[in-house]
């Protein structure tokens, strides 16, 4: 090979010619650099997605290091490990090994905590990850496929979370498995034989836990993973959704290249997610299973709850009156059936299907690359707050036992609360999201029309007050603002527009001297004290009263910035 | 009562008893445990000479019933101490309980139900407690700071107790029994109202069982052993002395264990650790969010 140093495009350094020789062989050249310059808008909101991104690789880190202990067997055990109140107690192997993680394993509490939490963390930030894409509107076309991307992962990470708080053995989970159980006879038909095929004969049995050991260690996870990689792709290729702004439009995509700013800022929320299982896997106390004891079916104690992630269907099942329908022939769709099969069924189809339906509704079949503002469709975001509240109350009556305790309500009356509030609640959010979102709509709109409120009231000649408002705009003959709403947010304060100087520098505390901002800001003409120096005037309202323009004092002034 | 009550029995070091749910097992004499418990047994003997103190007037009757003969109750059977005490006991009575329970203990309808032959541990259980005297009437007896000094209370229980018999107090080490039985015990027979850990849980009518936060080793074996409201009584039939006193050792246990976790937040599990998630996980990803990103 005899390249010269001087020819044109060939690396000099040391890092340049291992590059070269890579791209030599690979050709990657091309796609890294199309990949490394990809731009990302930086909204905070769309963080979230990646929250639960990090808090699943936090789960594989964490769950892998538990796998080398934990040992999935249901053979019965005597256990004479290190935690005294329950030695020679007779349990399971899986619970025995779980107790071995947590007293006898070095750092095994620590990663069983950490598991948990994220656990916890994965499917909160799903949640919250599903509503940015709702009430923004990022389903729309063409990003329907990753909606039901995302609602099969949603589904997944509750099954996945399900089998992972089962598998411990404990009196809590079993007392779970057991309703699970009958969740699973209650469905008509095939009921029976689907527990038996899950459960290998009858309850417990003896395979159950190795069987969703197995689903939550390879299955599940492994399905997770493809899908959130197709997730991914998908969003690369789709190109970032964003809320439209300055310079933002449909063909394009304001933001921070992937490197190094959005890769930075990303790797650093991976670190805080981090930071956030590992400080509360070891500050904070979870799943403490010694304390539950070994499953045995004879037990069940007050206050056991699932997850909070299952705690809707825990509700629904409080909540709903146990209906059992019978049909001659000695047979009956049993009470469970109803509030945990029937109504998740119909509360996740909802939701699958809700891009298709707000399509077929609105007849809106265009592609879409800007985001809306939840105010801008208030009909959706009035719904979704409706659904949001029913979830809620179902949420809450699964621990209504623990808060009728702790808050020394009678049960009873949680228990109908919860039954109304499930009926009366949502169509009443309903009317008041809507009208909120009506109200900053015409707010939005007033401020273009009339301008900024400034604070400075004017006395008239012949003696009426009025307040003097900054248009953002040019503003026609009769001083109304000119600028169309564009679905971006409406500066609402004099601070938006520089109205005073900017603001001082400083997270924790101003890392800028005020008094240097304040001189700097005076002299490039900021700010409403700089406009009084120059013995500039603000303007009027440009109400008709005044007669409908400017008053003779003051020009509307250009916005800045 | 015509059922022959069993007077608190002598505590029985032997571990030959009966037992169910487990297989008799003992600690190795010399092993760690085993001499861990010795010295926390000591201990809480020392503790509990002081309580006994308290109770002699007690320990005098109660020495007429260690022979365990049902008609070795004889109510009549007046040693001087114990008459003077039952004779204050019912000087009290008639002062605080008389407007409820009658002037022969025979009960007053709508007020309150006959106390002949609920025992010594029930008047020590409701008025230790504090539950007794009643401050109103509600859906269940609250607890309270005990009204009566522990001297009134012993007067009050002699008096009781000799008018019909019933469960006395126990003697002897109540936390004298095998610590994980216990705990399966516990889980089998308390754990249905009182939850795993003895957090307390809701019944239905604005009923609850309490938490064994406060109670004390004397008040959970009188509350077994009496069953107040809607807790069924555990009489030594049901659970042997030493079963009580194997429950005892392990609520007592578990309470005074630290949380090796961290923070317990409760110890009532997914609900407290739903809160966590969703006020400090999500609270914390937000701020940080919002740090990182745009606002608008
Ligand atoms: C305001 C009325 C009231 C007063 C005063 C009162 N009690 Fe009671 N007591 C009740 C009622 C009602 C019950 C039954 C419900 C309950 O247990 O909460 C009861 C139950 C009891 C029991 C339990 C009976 C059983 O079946 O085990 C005992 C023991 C008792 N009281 C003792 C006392 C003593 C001793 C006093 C006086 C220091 C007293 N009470 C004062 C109303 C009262
Ligand atoms: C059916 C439910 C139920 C069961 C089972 C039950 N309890 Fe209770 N327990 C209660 C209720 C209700 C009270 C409150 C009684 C009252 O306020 O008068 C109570 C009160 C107590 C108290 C008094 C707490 C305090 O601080 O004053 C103790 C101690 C206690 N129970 C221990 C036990 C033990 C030990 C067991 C198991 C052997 C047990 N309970 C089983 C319902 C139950
Ligand atoms: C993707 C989402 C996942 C979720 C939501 C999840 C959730 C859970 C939960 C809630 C538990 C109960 C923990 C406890 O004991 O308190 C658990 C246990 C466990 N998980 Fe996961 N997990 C996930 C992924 C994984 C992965 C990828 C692995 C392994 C490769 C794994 C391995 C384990 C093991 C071995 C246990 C039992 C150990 C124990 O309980 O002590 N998990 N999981």
């Amino acid at each position: 090979m005899a390249r010269t140093a001087a020819a044109p495009g060939v690396p000099t350094t040391r890092v340049g010619k291992a590059a070269y020789e890579l791209d030599d062989r690979f050709i990657v050249a091309g796609w890294l650099r199309r990949t490394m310059n990809k731009v990302y808008p930086d909204h905070w909101s769309f963080l979230l997605g990646e929250i639960a991104l990090y808090s699943f690789v936090v789960l594989l880190l964490s769950g892998t290091y538990l796998t080398f202990f934990f040992d999935a067997s249901m053979k019965e055990v005597v256990y004479n490990g290190s935690y005294a109140p329950l030695r020679g107690v007779p349990m399971s192997a899986a619970y025995e090994s779980t107790l071995g993680l947590s007293f006898d394993v070095r750092g095994g509490l620590f990663v069983r905590q950490l598991h948990h939490w994220a656990a916890l963390l994965f499917v909160a930030s799903i949640i919250a990850h599903l509503m940015r894409i709702f009430f923004t509107g990022a389903f729309r076309r063409p990003r329907e496929t990753n909606w039901l991307i995302g609602v099969t992962l949603f589904v997944l990470s509750l099954l996945e979370g399900f089998a992972g708080y089962t598998i411990p053995d404990d009196l809590l989970s079993g007392t779970g498995l057991r309703i699970f159980g009958t969740v699973i006879l209650s469905i008509p038909v095939v009921g029976t034989w689907l527990f038996f095929a899950l459960f290998n004969g009858d309850y417990p049995g003896q395979f159950v836990v190795g069987r969703l050991y197995i689903a939550h260690v390879l299955l599940v996870p492994g399905i997770l993973l493809a899908l959130i990689g197709l997730h991914l792709l998908i969003l690369i290729k789709q190109k970032h959704s964003q809320f439209p702004g300055p310079g933002r439009t449909e063909h394009n995509v304001v933001g921070n290249r992937f490197f190094p700013t959005f890769a930075a800022k990303s790797g650093g929320l991976f670190f805080l997610v981090f930071g956030v299982c590992a400080g509360l896997g070891g500050l904070v106390q979870i799943n403490p299973v010694w304390l539950w004891g070994p499953y045995n079916p004879a037990q069940v104690s007050s206050a056991s709850q699932p997850d909070w992630y299952i705690g809707f269907l825990e509700g629904s099942m409080r909540l709903f009156p146990a209906w059992e329908i019978n049909f001659p022939g000695n047979y009956a769709i049993p009470a469970p059936f109803w509030p945990t099969v029937f109504l998740p069924g119909v509360m996740f189809t909802l939701l699958a299907l809700y891009p298709m339906l707000e399509r077929k509704l609105t007849r809106d079949s265009a592609s879409h690359q800007l985001l809306q503002r939840p105010r801008d469709v208030p009909v959706r975001t009035s719904a979704g707050a409706m659904a949001l509240t029913f979830y809620l109350v179902l949420v809450i009556s699964g621990g209504n036992d623990v808060i009728a305790d702790k808050f020394d309500i009678s049960l009873n009356a949680m228990t109908w609360a919860g039954r109304i509030g499930l009926i009366l609640l949502p169509p009443i959010v309903y009317v008041i999201t809507y009208r909120i979102c009506l109200g900053l709509e015409h707010h939005d709109r007033e401020v273009l029309e009339h301008g900024i409120e400034t604070g400075v009231i004017r006395r008239l000649p012949h003696g009426e007050f009025i307040e003097v408002h900054q248009p953002l705009g040019a503003v026609d003959a009769h001083g109304h603002g000119e600028l169309a709403y564009g679905g971006a947010p409406v500066p609402k304060k004099m601070n938006q527009v520089g109205g005073a100087r900017r603001a001082i520098r400083g997270f924790f505390r101003p890392v800028e001297d005020p008094a240097q901002v304040e001189l700097e800001q005076r002299a490039e003409g900021y700010g409403l004290s700089a406009a009084e120096d120059e013995g500039r005037e603000l303007t009027t309202s440009g109400r008709p009263s005044e007669g409908g323009r400017p008053s003779e004092g003051g020009r509307p002034q250009e916005p800045r910035d | 009562m015509s059922t022959p009550n069993h007077p608190s029995e002598a505590f029985d070091e032997n571990p030959g008893t009966a037992r169910r749910l487990l297989a008799p097992r003992r600690h190795a004499p010399g092993s760690p445990v085993a001499a861990a418990l010795t010295r926390r047994r000591s201990k809480r003997r020392r503790r509990l000479t002081n309580v006994a103190g308290l109770f002699a007037g007690l320990c005098l009757m109660g020495a007429l019933y260690t022979t365990i003969v049902p008609g070795a109750q004889a109510a009549g059977d007046t040693t001087t101490a114990a008459g003077t005490a039952e004779a204050a006991g019912q000087a009290i009575y008639n002062r605080t309980c008389i407007s409820c329970h009658g002037a022969n203990l025979e009960g007053v309808p709508q007020r309150g139900p006959s106390l002949i032959g609920v025992g010594a541990a029930s008047v020590y259980f409701q008025v230790h407690t504090g539950r007794m005297p009643l401050a109103r009437q509600g859906a269940q007896a609250i607890e309270k700071p005990p009204v009566l000094s522990d001297k009134e209370i012993d007067q009050l229980m002699a008096y009781v107790q000799a008018h019909g018999g019933g469960p006395t107090l126990p003697s002897g080490d109540l936390r004298a029994g095998d610590l994980a039985q216990g705990g399966e015990l516990f889980r089998l027979n308390c754990s249905s109202c009182h939850n795993f850990v003895g957090e307390g849980g809701a019944l239905s009518s604005g009923k609850a069982a309490p938490s064994l936060k406060n109670a004390d080793d004397l008040t959970i074996y009188t509350a077994m052993l009496t069953g107040p409201e809607n807790m069924p009584v555990f009489g030594d039939s049901q659970l042997t002395p030493d079963e009580k006193r194997s429950i005892i050792d392990y609520v007592q246990t578990i309470k005074a264990q630290a949380d090796p976790g961290g923070a317990g937040v409760g110890r009532i599990g997914p609900v407290s650790e739903g809160l966590v998630i969703w006020v400090v996980g999500i609270g914390v990803m937000m701020f940080g969010i919002f740090w990182m990103g745009s606002k608008a």
